[in-house]
């Protein structure tokens, strides 16, 4: 079906399979793994995922550096937020927030693109980067529209609840509005997936890939290269800020923390780059691979202490407190081993 | 002259207190063959880059077929009818040989913009990306990304890459540089069949003699970024003053 949609397949069989396992897993994910636990972390992967591919357009086919990333993704965040907390809680809200979140996001970032892309690509990262500080400077004092650091607390419609129960039992589940929220967030992540998978393989992506192979020949073969920058940097920020709403609309609270936060922004930059760059597949890989260490290496490891307690070095090193470190020794690890990412080494193995 | 397609008039650039092109007035006529000979720093590809684009014009004007465009952008002059082959490759490494082509041809047909259609879909842009890899002899590597293609097939690549632009102004910037003795006259065969077309011109910045002297209609010489002679090849390549001044002992040899 993915092969029939985009024309741009895994190729390779192991690559495929880690996917379908991928797809299947989140698919089935409330009655596979149950406990609030275990969805939160699904639907967090099912929204990341979007969010790192959504970058990988800019990063991994266009080779522009952002760090405004976060920044689209609050404004559709906060757009839902807002929306839910002024409009009242429904169903038009969240539409209404949406939209004007993705509005938002794609008009600043038009602005920031004509701005800056026609000078240097380094001069954008700056931009973006300074851009980004001041929106979140912004959403921490405006505390009477944005609530501060404390962030905005809203309602979701009833239906999608974890308090609204369907009289319907899979595989000895309760239907609850969470779980139809979960699919709402999942079915919304699949589409934006698939179609972001499109645009990188039509005629518009290859010429993204033209200007980022070589943006010189690309003129002169007759590319107008800054607007196709520009049109790249406001899609991959509409895309963003899509994937923030569905956060909003999941969590039903958004904070600079959960949202802007410059750690999130690091995080989706390993994402892509451990998942492959240029691959948009490389960002589900990365988005899986890091939203599930982060929420289960620390476990993992308070368990691993207290097996290595007669090994006192080893046990204060595997200490749950040090998960960073451990996280970070993942990274350099992957990072030089797989400089092309785990897609591109993949799909080198299998091209032998 | 009507059928002059392109032409320079007192086009000059400066970079600080050096001249690097001097009023140089010059038509090119389509269905010629013009080579631009002179010594290394005589302005040979500085006067390209002004033509393409790639340096914007300090004085001066250059004219596609009467039409003022000293002020256009690269892109939009590659739009217009001017296409450059460049003297250092510079393709797109990444990606495969067909794919550099089927960009170009993407590009001449103005199907870059498309979203949500699938690139490989286009068949129309996908045959004739096909056809030119069959006149230059790269169907072989088709699928191979550029980076690990040979030197002599990357500049073959390059030579295509214009072809399939198709341009009005056809401006090649040393074709054959660095090739070995067996490759180069697949790239001058490729030169010569673009003869054929009247309604084109070529522009060719040439060191080696025997190529300037079995493709080119007329030669203009450039000497410290000022035209120094215009005329047909034998005549330029006898004057005593441009053997001696311009052409160095290249010509001697040659």
């Amino acid at each position: 079906m993915i092969q029939l949609f985009s024309g741009d397949g895994p190729r390779s069989r192991i690559l495929a399979l880690i996917l379908i396992a991928i797809g299947l897993g989140l698919a089935f994910a409330p009655f596979l793994f149950p406990g609030v636990r275990a969805l939160e972390t699904a639907a967090r992967i099912c929204v990341f995922i979007v969010l790192a591919a959504s970058y990988d357009l800019l990063l991994g086919y266009t080779g522009i550096v952002s760090f405004a990333h976060t920044m689209f993704f609050g404004l559709g965040a906060y757009g839902v937020a807002l929306a839910s907390t002024h409009i009242g809680r429904g169903f038009p809200a969240l539409g209404a927030g949406t939209l004007a979140g993705l509005a938002a996001a794609v008009a600043l970032a038009l602005v920031i693109g004509l701005f800056s892309l026609r000078v240097r690509a380094i001069f954008f990262a700056m931009i973006t980067l300074a851009v980004a500080s001041a929106v979140t400077v912004l959403v921490s004092q405006l505390s009477a529209l944005t609530g501060g650091e404390d962030g905005l607390v809203y309602q979701i419609p009833r239906a999608l609840g974890p308090a609204m129960r369907l009289d319907l039992e899979i595989a000895g589940v309760t239907v609850t509005g969470k779980i139809l929220n979960y699919y709402l967030v999942f079915c919304v992540a699949l589409v934006l997936f698939l179609v972001m998978l499109r645009i990188v393989n039509s005629p518009f992506g290859r010429v993204l890939q033209a200007i980022r192979e070589n943006d010189f020949r690309a003129e002169a073969i007759g590319y107008r290269v800054v607007r196709y920058r520009v049109t790249a940097t406001c899609l991959s920020a509409g895309f963003a800020a899509l994937a923030g709403s569905l956060w909003a609309i999941w969590l039903r609270y958004v904070g600079p923390g959960t949202t802007l936060s410059f750690e999130i922004m690091l995080d989706i930059l390993l994402m892509v780059v451990i998942g492959g760059m240029g691959t948009i597949w490389g960002a589900a890989i990365g988005a899986v691979l890091m939203v599930l260490a982060q929420s289960y290496l620390q476990g993992l490891m308070g368990y691993a202490a207290g097996a290595s307690e007669a090994m006192p070095i080893l046990s204060r090193l595997l200490d749950p407190d040090r998960w960073l470190l451990w996280l970070g020794v993942l990274f350099i690890l992957s990072v030089y081993f797989f400089p092309t990412g785990i897609v591109g080494r993949l799909r080198a193995r299998a091209a032998r | 002259m009507t059928d002059t397609l392109l032409d320079t008039k007192d086009l000059s650039v400066r970079f600080g207190g050096h001249v690097a092109v001097d009023a140089v007035t010059c038509g090119f006529r389509a269905g010629e063959l013009t080579a631009i000979v002179g010594p290394n720093g005589a302005g040979k590809t500085t006067y390209f880059n002004l033509i393409s684009g790639q340096i914007a014009a300090s004085a001066g004007k250059v004219r596609l077929e009467g039409r003022d465009i000293t002020r256009r952008g690269v892109s939009e002059r590659c739009r217009l009818g001017i296409g450059r082959a460049f003297q250092l490759t510079n393709l797109f490494p990444g990606l495969s040989v067909f794919e550099n082509l089927r960009l170009v041809v993407q590009a001449k047909r103005g199907r870059g913009t498309s979203l949500l259609r699938l690139a490989g879909a286009d068949r129309e842009v996908a045959r004739e990306a096909e056809a030119i890899l069959s006149q230059v002899r790269l169907e072989p590597f088709a699928a191979q990304p550029v980076s690990e293609l040979s030197h002599g097939n990357q500049r073959k690549l390059e030579v295509a890459l214009l072809i399939a632009l198709d341009p009005l102004v056809y401006m090649f910037d040393e074709p054959t540089a660095g090739m070995s003795i067996d490759e180069a006259p697949v790239v001058l065969d490729l030169i010569a069949g673009l003869k054929a077309r009247a309604d084109r011109t070529i522009l060719l910045v040439e060191h080696k003699m025997d190529v300037i002297r079995s493709l080119a209609d007329r030669i203009i010489v450039l000497h410290n970024g000022a035209l120094a002679a215009d005329g047909p090849p034998a005549e330029v390549m006898a004057s005593a003053v441009v053997q001696e001044a311009y052409m160095g002992r290249e010509l001697d040899h040659g």
